[in-house]
């Protein structure tokens, strides 16, 4: 049921300056992989492109043989690709317990949402997430009042809410604590079993712990790939970090 | 169909004094066609012009709900709220000169006067139907939604979104002005429709007709305040607010925005019209300057002014702030411009979130 | 031929007040004679060239000169020569079909020597109508030493219509030719005209015609087209501002149309503070310009300070409050100086019709607001490009914490920023109170089509602006012949609806990282 992310020959420009260049990746179902790569090396833009939010000036973009480079955002989403951002985007507005609902996966459109009753397994599955992701007492408070941890952790539930095949994270431990970037490292490396996982980091420790496959990027396009070990010895991965 | 969920969570709602405020006033203007009935002595009488003017008011209450579903809980900040406004009241102005029939200056069977006085030889086209008055009162609501689909769905599908949103609607309603003070458009030009004699068989200078289209109005508040509740408390409503907020991440949540956007829109646009349609028998009048760029704002800042978001804020605005209109504009009309542009220096910088806000502090939330 | 002309020329100008000093009196007199008398003292009265033979002429034409049995002329009871009160004992002058054929050319050749072009311009035009082949005569002398080109240009064109209505074929044709040489649709109307009582004449006629209908047609575009360019600065003018305030530095101001208002107040100001100043007063204009900016900017810098800046990042607030703070302005101004329209005069210079080769008509004051908004526009790029203030906020707008961090202070620059897009906006209104009607709303026509300007042209791009502003001057133009001036108004704000549609950002677009913030 989990489709193949194939990404070939991917190339991004914006007024000249190439964001992507010839970018080729796979990511199989079931797939675990971090990304790392320097500021400005295009990983924040290959997810924009992925969901959605940017259209590759040239290239292949595929999902589940979708091709993603003509479908928006809601369409691509729907596809069963959650994508969590850098910055913990929540609606502040709006509980925990509705910021889960919403995400739920269910029909989307205007008429489905005004008809919307919430049935008791639905409500169990939320209690669940929260459980989870260790929001279970906080279920009527309003996001606006969660700390930067807590919305980061809200923002992965509404994730497994939408129980997507393939998951985008984007810095997913900015600003945790250790002992929380431990547990977010755990519950991805068990989402990993059933979904793609895709993990941008910069924290090498954690990705060390995710005990993924790594991609490094660099200037738009891949750099080296392999274990963590083979990436930290190959020399070009070195002259990037270290610089020459 | 019900919408409510079973969560048990305490939803975001006008606190009790707000809402015994609402249903106090609603129930003072239930009173009013009553005590206009009162011998002229009585302590209680309430004069024509009272009424008259309360029941303007209820019809600027359904228009002010409207703006607020869409601009305060949606975000779609429309400066051309007026336009829809204006055109479910030229729908049932029509009906309205259709009716007038042979007792016309001209005496003409069918064609209203300024269409002899130009030179007609028959009704135009879109003038057909409106005798009937389930149909006017259908295009009162039909016209006013197919503009803000259309002008919505140009919008929200290029994500037009802000203030550029807000300037294509003020554009849209100040082309819509300039259209309708054309003589060749076929709707009256700069003097509109006026001279109703009667609708649905009833004389409409009576005080009996006066009172059922105060009842109809504000039962037809009534029922728009159910609908927009309705709305709000749903799921599609936390949607709304989650667009507002943050539409691009609603999108990543694979919610097709653009029809949400695009649904709410167009109800509010409905909503609008319905106000209108009401309004139009109510004043005995409507001609362009209803199209106005200036009302559809002036109606903006009666929501600000309430408190955006909450409908209690929305009714609250639209009353307080056309009370202190009209008893302004009594005796010192120089003022009220100053007035008026105050308020919304005033409610932007120290009160954004309007009056509501104000008492749910008092109310100690 | 020409030689011999212009001798002539020079001849009837030395020569002609000479003879009139001698001879003038004596061929008045004759004017008391027989008809045969008569119609020969016209004549010589009209060769003469004598300007006072003119009152004299035209009230024997109408019937008010009168004769004393003396012999001594009077008009109106005064002596026709001296302007002494005359006799009573008088009897009106008669005169038959032949003196006044004589007065018709008489008089075309009167006014056609008047020292004033506009009246040898009017002989002319008369001439023109009369399309008399007697006329041919006088009207090769006048040409002969006509030297003002306009006039000489109506000259021929009655020359021209007067050799149509010649019975000769030759001078017919030479008529023909002459008409087709110019872009006038009376020649064309004398041409089909002629092409029913000519029908010999009709392959000439119709290429005449052909030729008018091409040079008609050109000036109409060049004429369309410079109501676009008029339009477009106007639209460009209004915009400018906006540009700089909403483009740049992203606030969205619903009083600038206000701005502009202020800005035709200014100068109505200036030009009543000046009115007691004769030599002063033909400056009032120029110096309302720097006057305008400097009073708009101050209350720009004022709103920005005092209120705006309160509302950074909140859009759609400060969309309503400025609004409000239009209401205000407008209702102070409405107070102040009544709510009907203010006068102001344009000085000499920017009145009346410049006539361009192939007789385009072009309003003076509209050329110089043409001028005036390029200036204008030329100014703010040199100010944003070239000044140290451009230069921060240049920085400002890209980013503002690096900026600060670079000793910038950044309160100042939004200051002077909104100052100085609402000075454009106040100078704009120094151009436009010379064509629109300086009223508390003068600004509320403009704040629409401003912002449809910004967007349509691209935020932030004042090359944008520009080219958007004269794009939609002329787009509007150019329907307005078919669709009428409202419904091109509203074609145009419908085709700028549908253009977002393609292009959300408008015809110069930020791209790449930098447009999505």
């Amino acid at each position: 049921m989990s489709g193949v992310l194939y990404l070939d020959g991917v190339s991004v420009v914006f007024d000249g300056f190439k964001a992507l260049n010839n970018l080729s990746m796979i990511i199989e179902p079931g797939e675990l992989r971090a990304i790392i790569g320097p500021n400005g090396a295009g990983k924040t833009t290959m997810m924009d492109i992925i969901t959605g939010k940017t259209r590759p000036t040239a290239g292949t973009v595929q999902f589940a043989d979708h091709d993603l480079t003509r479908l928006d955002e809601a369409a691509i989403a729907n596809l069963g690709i959650g994508r969590k951002f850098q910055k913990p985007t929540v609606f502040d507005a709006l509980t925990v317990f509705e910021n889960l609902e919403l995400a739920l996966k269910a029909p989307r459109d205007p008429w489905s949402c005004l008809r919307w009753v919430l049935g008791a397994d639905y409500q169990r599955r939320i209690e669940a997430t929260m459980a989870e992701i260790g929001l279970a007492d906080r279920a009527h408070d309003r996001a606006a009042i969660l700390s930067h941890g807590q919305r980061q952790w809200l923002e992965i539930g509404m994730l497994l809410m939408q129980e997507p095949q393939l998951l985008l994270v984007d810095e997913p431990v900015a600003g945790m604590t250790d002992q929380e970037t431990e547990h977010t490292a755990a519950l991805l490396r068990r989402i990993a079993g059933q979904r793609s996982v895709v993990v941008v980091e910069h924290d090498l420790e954690f990705v060390r712990a995710l005990g993924a496959k790594v991609t490094v990027m660099c200037e738009g396009t891949v750099l080296s790939e392999g274990s963590i070990d083979h990436v930290q010895n190959d020399q070009r991965v070195i002259e990037v970090y270290l610089g020459r | 169909m019900s919408a409510t969920t079973i969560t048990p969570a305490p939803r975001i709602q006008g606190g009790t004094i707000l809402r015994g405020l609402l249903l106090a006033g609603l129930a003072i203007l239930a009173m009013l066609p009553v005590l206009n009935r009162l011998p002229p002595e009585s302590v209680l009488y309430v004069s024509d012009f009272v009424v008259a003017v309360s029941g303007k008011w209820i019809c600027y209450g359904i228009l002010a709900l409207a703006i607020d579903l869409a601009w305060g809980y949606a975000g779609i900040l429309s400066l051309g709220h007026g336009a829809f406004f204006a055109l479910g009241g030229y729908a049932m102005g029509m009906h309205l000169m259709r009716l007038i029939g042979p007792r016309g200056v001209y005496g003409h069977p069918v064609l209203p006067d300024f269409m002899v006085f130009l030179g007609y030889t028959e009704l135009p086209w879109p003038w057909w139907g409106f005798s009937s008055f389930p149909y006017a009162m259908l295009m009162a609501l039909l016209v006013p939604g197919a503009l803000a689909g259309i002008v919505g769905w140009l919008a929200f599908r290029s994500r037009i979104t802000g203030v550029y949103l807000s300037i294509i609607t003020q554009a849209m309603t100040y082309a819509l002005m300039l259209a309708f003070f054309r003589n060749d458009m076929g709707f009256g030009g700069n003097n509109g429709f006026t001279d109703f004699k009667e609708l649905l068989g009833v004389p409409l200078n009576t005080a009996g007709a006066r009172a059922a289209l105060f009842y109809a109005a504000l039962v037809a508040l009534g029922v728009s305040l159910l609908l927009c509740r309705l709305v709000t408390q749903s799921k599609l409503g936390r949607v709304l607010v989650a667009v507002r907020d943050a539409e691009s991440r609603v999108r990543f949540l694979g919610y097709n925005t653009t029809s949400v956007k695009l649904s709410v829109f167009v109800l509010s646009a409905m909503l609008a019209g319905l106000a209108g349609a009401l309004y139009v028998p109510l004043i005995g009048i409507i001609n362009p300057g209803e199209f106005s760029p200036g009302n559809s704002i002036e109606a903006v800042i009666w929501v600000a002014v309430g408190g955006r978001g909450t409908l209690v804020g929305a009714l609250l605005g639209a009353f307080s702030v056309n009370a202190l209109k009209t008893w302004l504009t009594s005796f010192a009309p120089d003022l009220w411009l100053f007035v008026l542009g105050g308020l919304f220096v005033a409610v932007t910088l120290f009160l954004p979130r309007g009056l509501v806000g104000l008492l749910r502090k008092g109310e100690g939330r | 031929m020409t030689r011999f002309l212009r001798l002539l020329a020079v001849f009837l100008l030395f020569a002609a007040p000479l003879r009139a000093q001698e001879g003038f009196e004596a061929v008045v007199a004759g004017l008391a004679g027989g008809f045969a008398a008569q119609a020969e003292a016209v004549e010589r009265l009209g060769a003469l060239g004598d300007p006072r033979a003119v009152p004299i002429l035209r009230a024997l034409s109408e019937g008010r000169l009168q004769k004393s049995p003396e012999g001594a002329l009077a008009i109106d009871g005064r002596d026709a020569l001296t302007g002494a009160p005359a006799p009573t004992a008088t009897e009106a002058i008669r005169i038959n079909n032949r003196v006044r054929g004589a007065l018709r050319g008489a008089f075309g050749r009167l006014e056609l020597a008047s020292a004033s072009d506009a009246e040898r311009a009017a002989a002319a035009a008369g001439l023109f109508r009369a399309r008399s082949p007697e006329n041919i005569q006088i009207l090769e002398d006048a040409l002969g030493r006509e030297a003002n080109p306009g006039v000489r240009a109506t000259m021929e064109r009655a020359l021209a219509a007067s050799r149509l209505a010649a019975p000769d074929a030759g001078v017919r044709r030479q008529g023909i030719l002459m008409l087709g040489g110019t872009a006038s649709p009376e020649a064309r109307g004398l041409l089909l005209e002629a092409r029913t009582a000519s029908p010999d004449l009709a392959p000439e006629i119709d290429a005449a015609v052909a030729a008018i209908d091409q040079r008609l047609q050109l000036r109409r575009v060049a004429e369309t087209a410079f109501q676009g360019l008029s339009l477009g600065s106007v639209l460009l003018l209004a915009a400018l501002g906006l540009a700089v305030t909403f483009g740049v530095m992203g606030v969205i101001n619903m009083a600038h149309g206000e701005m502009v208002m202020l800005g035709a107040y200014t100068t109505v100001v200036v030009q009543e503070a000046f009115r007691g100043i004769p030599w002063l007063f033909p400056w009032a204009l120029p110096l309302s310009v720097p006057a305008a900016f400097l009073v708009t900017a101050a209350v720009g810098a004022g709103l920005e300070r005092g209120l705006i800046r309160h509302l950074y990042g909140r859009p759609l607030e400060t969309l309503l409050m400025t609004f409000g703070v239009g209401m205000i302005l407008q209702q102070a101004v409405r107070l102040a100086f009544g709510a009907q329209n203010r006068e102001v005069i344009s000085p000499a210079w920017m009145q009346g019709v410049i006539t361009l080769p192939g007789g385009v008509e072009v309003t003076q004051n509209r050329l110089w607001i043409i001028i005036f908004s390029l200036l204008v526009l030329g100014l703010t790029v040199a100010a944003i490009r070239f000044t140290r203030f451009g230069l921060e906020m240049r920085a400002v707008v890209q980013n503002r914490r690096i900026a600060s961090t670079m000793g910038i202070r950044t309160g100042r620059v939004d200051a002077m920023t909104f100052a100085f897009g609402s000075g454009i906006a106040g100078m704009a209104g120094v151009a436009l109170s010379q064509i629109d009607n300086v009223s508390p709303n003068l600004g509320t026509g403009y704040i629409i089509d401003s912002f449809m300007v910004v967007v349509f042209g691209g935020v932030g791009s004042l090359a944008g602006t520009m080219i958007g502003a004269f794009t939609l001057g002329l787009v509007n133009k150019l329907l307005e012949p078919w669709a009428g001036a409202v419904l091109a108004k509203i074609a145009v704000l419908v085709g700028i609806m549908l253009f977002i549609q393609r292009r959300p950002k408008g015809l110069f677009a930020l791209k790449g990282r930098a447009a999505e913030q």
